[in-house]
């Protein structure tokens, strides 16, 4: 039984640097498998979509020009039906968020125990922990989320002013002789945004990332027939979290740039 | 749960992801899809315009067919006239000629007719001299009985 806790938590732990100096602190740790496997699928998606973007042709685009087109109409017209004006970054924030979530998910459908497998036949690199998703560490959703959060107050800043915010503040829903209860109302509604965002993703990478532990701790000639399902259930999940993750960010955008 | 100094390496991250994004691929890749966007547009509109210009074609071609039509027609009337107008003058100058065929060879068989008429007489006068002679045994002088011989002459 204690290899099976001691299995689970190796897979559960994290690749931790300690800066230099900083060793006692637990603030200055950097999960490097996180960061390495975040920023590679980053570029990846970068290289893709602007190679793809610099041989752009109007006419007889190749497949993979399509399927970016295809990706890119579905942002684009999300961000027309939800978001009502004009905005540079937007559409490119949306892109961003739905191909990098995605990718990041998709690493869950790699097996969980790759990363340990490669490490054992390989001759340089010698880890000892290695975590394959990077959206299921909370560090990586916040990041967004928090990113979000600031972009949400600098529209608001932008559309209303910060007077005019300051005044939203204190006196919506309820008017403002009721401006102490509408503060801490609209207080909430603003740190909830980010907190949902964040957590409603990091919950579902880990939960989905644990329930892979636990099928590869079962017997080998059982494990497909709960993984399979899994992995094919969890392809949804993975597209729909990135999804949704997107159209969240469209949505608070639009409601921080309209007056309530 | 451990927030610590990954979080602003993926805020980092995040950003220069954005940055990227918002410089080098969102534009070109809109840019492109409105051109096509264009493209079609203006394309259709061609369509549209050569569908009309078609119509416009086949509806002349039509017009231009019917006029021709009519001329050929009026034409056609015109010669069957023209021929009917021919074919009676034809007629007429054949009928006038041929009366005056007629009249002309009526007159000349008279003629003939007269001048048998009077080489008859004055052949029948020789015989009735001649017969007179044998019958009187004389030679009839022609000067002395002159007037019997024309009345003669005259009643045969």
């Amino acid at each position: 039984m204690s290899s099976t806790t001691e299995y689970i938590i190796h897979h559960l732990t994290f690749d931790n640097v300690y800066f230099n100096g900083m060793s006692n602190s637990k603030f200055w740790t950097l999960h490097l498998d996180t960061f390495c496997m975040s920023l590679a699928l980053g570029f990846i998606f970068l290289l893709i979509f602007s190679l793809v973007a610099k041989r752009a042709r109007v006419e007889n685009p190749n497949k993979l020009q399509l399927f970016i087109e295809l990706i890119l109409e579905l942002v684009s017209s999300q961000v027309k039906d939800i978001y009502h004006g004009e905005s540079k970054i937007i559409g490119p924030l949306s892109l961003t968020i739905f191909c990098w979530i995605f990718l990041m998910n998709l690493m869950d459908m790699l097996p969980v125990d790759l990363a340990n497998w490669i490490f054992l036949h390989s001759t340089f690199i010698h880890e000892k922990h290695w975590r394959l998703v990077p959206s299921a560490d909370v560090n990586t959703t916040f990041a967004m989320s928090i990113s979000v959060f600031i972009l949400i107050i600098i529209f608001s800043l932008k559309s209303k002013g910060f007077l005019g915010w300051i005044k939203e503040l204190f006196s919506t829903p309820f008017g403002i002789k009721m401006a102490p209860f509408n503060l801490i109302l609209q207080v909430i509604e603003l740190l909830a945004k980010p907190l949902s965002l964040s957590l409603r993703l990091f919950g579902n990478m880990y939960a989905g990332e644990l329930v892979f532990i636990l099928i590869a701790l079962l017997p080998w000639h059982v494990q497909w027939l709960l993984g399979g399902p899994w992995v094919i259930f969890h392809i949804l999940i993975i597209t729909l979290q990135a999804y949704l993750f997107m159209v969240l960010t469209i949505v608070y955008l639009s409601l921080a740039k309209e007056s309530h | 749960m451990e927030i610590n100094a990954t979080l602003l390496g993926e805020i980092i991250t995040f950003a220069i992801l954005v940055l990227f994004t918002l410089k080098f691929v969102w534009p070109p890749l809109n840019k492109m899809l409105e051109e096509r966007a264009e493209k079609i547009a203006s394309g259709l509109a061609a369509a549209e315009k050569g569908k009309l210009e078609l119509q416009n074609a086949e509806n002349r071609i039509l017009e231009e067919l019917n006029h021709a039509q009519v001329r050929v027609t009026e034409i056609i009337k015109n010669a069957e006239r023209r021929a009917d107008d021919i074919i009676l003058s034809a007629k007429n100058k054949a009928l006038k000629e041929s009366e005056k065929i007629i009249t002309e060879s009526k007159l000349q068989i008279e003629q003939e007719y007269m001048r048998a008429k009077e080489h008859l007489r004055t052949q029948v006068a020789g015989l009735v001299i001649q017969g007179a002679q044998q019958i009187l045994k004389v030679e009839v002088d022609v000067k002395r009985h002159e007037a019997i011989l024309a009345d003669i002459i005259t009643k045969i």
